[in-house]
């Protein structure tokens, strides 16, 4: 098994999210960065595939140098090398695209994401390497095994859960319940010094969206508070006042 | 534009979602002249497909091959960008539901579309082509310009109000050429509660945190959300120590969503839980602490027991409903 995995740096969930230069940049002062929550289940998926049977993981990242630490930690939970595309991932497409030239001719059977980054949200880069490369994608799994060259795999649906097979090779993003994060221990982090870290240059190719501003949501009125002693008048407030129910 | 809009069924019938995808582009066709095409895959009887007419559906395009009777994104995009060159469309509007997240990368990779995931807003189209969407899973928005000819949107449930706007649409049956070989994932079983509101779809959410103490007192949560008719949802801590499934985790790290009304019972209201629900248009807190960080954000607030509480709300909902 050539397992490949997608990491993005995102900003750490306790985060406070400001804006600069006239709402137009992420504020990255005192932000602290991690590897995206779902990739890290991605990881940790494709590390207990390959224990069992056999393989290698590659961790990718498209990212500017400031990703190293990222991507370096994905080394130390137990990647077997790593790659970085030495560009500034503008939008879902241009990151898809970057990552499928570089997949396109290393035969990797499996591809990870994450269900989506917690910064961007787009969810987009599953589908875009799956049809880039021309094989199946499937979103947000909770389960996955291989047996005989196919994926067995579980995801959610809208309302349930549905299990289904996928030949390989095939793209799949991770949903919460995979399975539970690795932290990286000490061999793991001595080990990752030395582990292949290849940095590629991007290959020409064009954003196709562009963010332009950023805004806050407007801040809340003051709460009404409702006597405890008469709380069934909450639905009367819905109903009458707020026109929600 | 001409514009293309995936119209997706469960079991035959349309969902919501996809009538807020009509209407979200029928407004937009009205308003830049074009049509608006819907594009129906697997089984849906005749009576059913005029339906989209209602909101503004100018035509219909029938894909209904035996290849779309399960679900794969591999030949429901291959359709949906069949339908697009069909038309002749520059802007393909899908809503952004589980299936509708698996399509529309690969509908955009196809055409080379520019494309916009978790979309809130009409589109801006006075100085090139511009949509708000969520950003931060919540914590902002952000506005992004699409630069590609042909665009492909997916809007976030709920975000936008049904508007009967009606036509006679013509009816297409088509064919799109797919092949079994096309299609390398197959179904094996699909597991759907039944009766229950998909919390993706809701209006209306009523969801539990640690201050429940419990899972046998989620009754009084169900109870209420059968009562009203709202989907069910809770914290991050509570599905990670199993009181309810992995599925009802709402919050960063969990489903964002952006129901109508969303009740946040003994729930803290933690940055990262706070940025899965904070736009929901109106919010209710009810915790035993005053000093609660929910109610910061809440419209409306009860300070007291859960356990207390739950079962006067309760009745007075079923009065409500009963009156
Ligand atoms: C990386 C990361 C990602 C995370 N992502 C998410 C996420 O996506 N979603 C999420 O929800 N959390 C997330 N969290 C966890 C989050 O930080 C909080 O820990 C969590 O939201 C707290 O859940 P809670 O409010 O149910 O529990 P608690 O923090 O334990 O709060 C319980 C609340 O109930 C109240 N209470 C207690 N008893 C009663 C009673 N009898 N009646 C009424 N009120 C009562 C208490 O006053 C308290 O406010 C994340 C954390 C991390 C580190
Ligand atoms: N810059 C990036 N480098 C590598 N993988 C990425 C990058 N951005 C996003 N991804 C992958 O794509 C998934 C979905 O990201 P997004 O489309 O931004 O929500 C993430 O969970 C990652 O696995």
């Amino acid at each position: 098994m050539k397992i490949l995995v997608c990491i993005s740096q995102v900003p750490d969930t306790t985060t406070k999210v400001t804006f600069t230069d006239n709402n137009t940049k992420f504020n990255t002062q005192g932000v602290q960065f991690i590897i995206n929550p779902y990739d890290e289940l991605a990881l940790t998926r494709a590390l207990e595939i390959t224990e069992k049977q056999g393989g290698t993981v590659s961790a990718i990242t498209v990212g500017l140098a400031d990703t190293e630490p990222s991507i370096r930690k994905a080394l130390a939970i137990g990647a077997h090398d790593a790659i970085r595309i030495n560009a500034e991932p503008i939008d879902g497409f241009f990151v898809a695209e970057q990552i499928a030239n570089y997949a396109k001719n290393e035969g990797f059977d499996l591809i990870f994401t994450g269900r989506e980054s917690i910064d961007y949200n787009g969810g987009m880069v599953a589908g875009l390497l799956g049809e880039m490369l021309n094989i199946p994608s499937v979103n947000v799994i909770t389960a996955i095994e291989i047996e005989n060259g196919m994926a067995h795999l579980e995801r959610d649906i809208d309302g349930g859960r549905e299990k289904l097979t996928a030949q390989l090779p095939c793209v799949v993003s991770a949903q919460k319940e995979l399975t539970e994060p690795r932290i990286p221990n000490m061999r793991g982090i001595m080990a990752a010094r030395t582990k292949p870290l290849k940095v590629v240059e991007p290959t020409g190719s064009q954003a196709n969206t562009q963010t332009t501003s950023f805004e806050l949501p407007a801040p809340k009125g003051a709460c009404k508070l409702i006597d405890a002693a008469d709380a069934g008048k909450l639905i009367e407030l819905l109903h009458h006042e707020a026109k929600v129910i | 534009m001409n514009i293309i809009v995936f119209a997706e069924n469960q079991d035959g019938a349309f969902k919501k979602s996809s009538f807020e995808a009509i209407s979200y582009a029928s407004q937009i066709a009205s308003a830049t002249g074009g049509q608006v095409t819907a594009v129906s895959i697997g089984q849906v009887a005749t009576d059913k497909l005029t339906e989209l007419g209602t909101y503004g559906a100018d035509a219909i395009l029938n894909y209904q091959d035996a290849i779309f009777n399960q679900f794969t994104g591999e030949a429901y995009s291959k359709a949906l960008a069949h339908a697009a060159k069909n038309k002749g469309a520059d802007l393909i509007i899908i809503s952004n539901t589980y299936s509708g997240k698996m399509v529309a990368p690969r509908v955009a990779a196809k055409l080379n579309a520019g494309m916009v995931s978790g979309v809130i807003s009409l589109p801006e189209t006075s100085n090139g082509f511009k949509v708000k969407r969520m950003v931060f899973s919540g914590k902002s928005f952000a506005e992004v310009a699409i630069n590609t000819s042909v665009k492909v949107l997916s809007i976030t449930p709920n975000s936008f109000t049904i508007a009967e706007n009606p036509k006679s649409p013509s009816i297409e049956t088509m064919d799109a050429g797919l092949s079994a070989s096309d299609v390398k994932t197959e179904t094996i079983e699909v597991a759907r509660a039944t009766g229950k509101i998909p919390l993706t779809e809701a209006e209306l959410v009523i969801s539990g945190g640690r201050g429940m103490k419990g899972p046998e007192n989620w009754h009084l949560i169900e109870t209420l959300a059968d009562t009203l008719g709202a989907a069910t949802a809770c914290s991050k801590p509570v599905s990670d120590i199993h009181w309810r499934p992995h599925s009802e985790h709402v919050g960063q790290t969990g489903i964002t969503i952006k129901p109508n009304l969303y009740i946040a019972i003994g729930i803290s209201g933690a940055i990262q839980h706070l940025a899965g629900v904070s736009s929901s248009k109106v919010i209710v807190a009810i915790n035993k602490d005053p000093e609660a960080p929910f109610f910061k954000a809440a419209d409306y607030g009860i300070i007291g027991d859960a356990l207390e509480l739950l079962p006067k709300i309760i009745d007075a909902a079923k009065a409500f409903k009963n009156a």
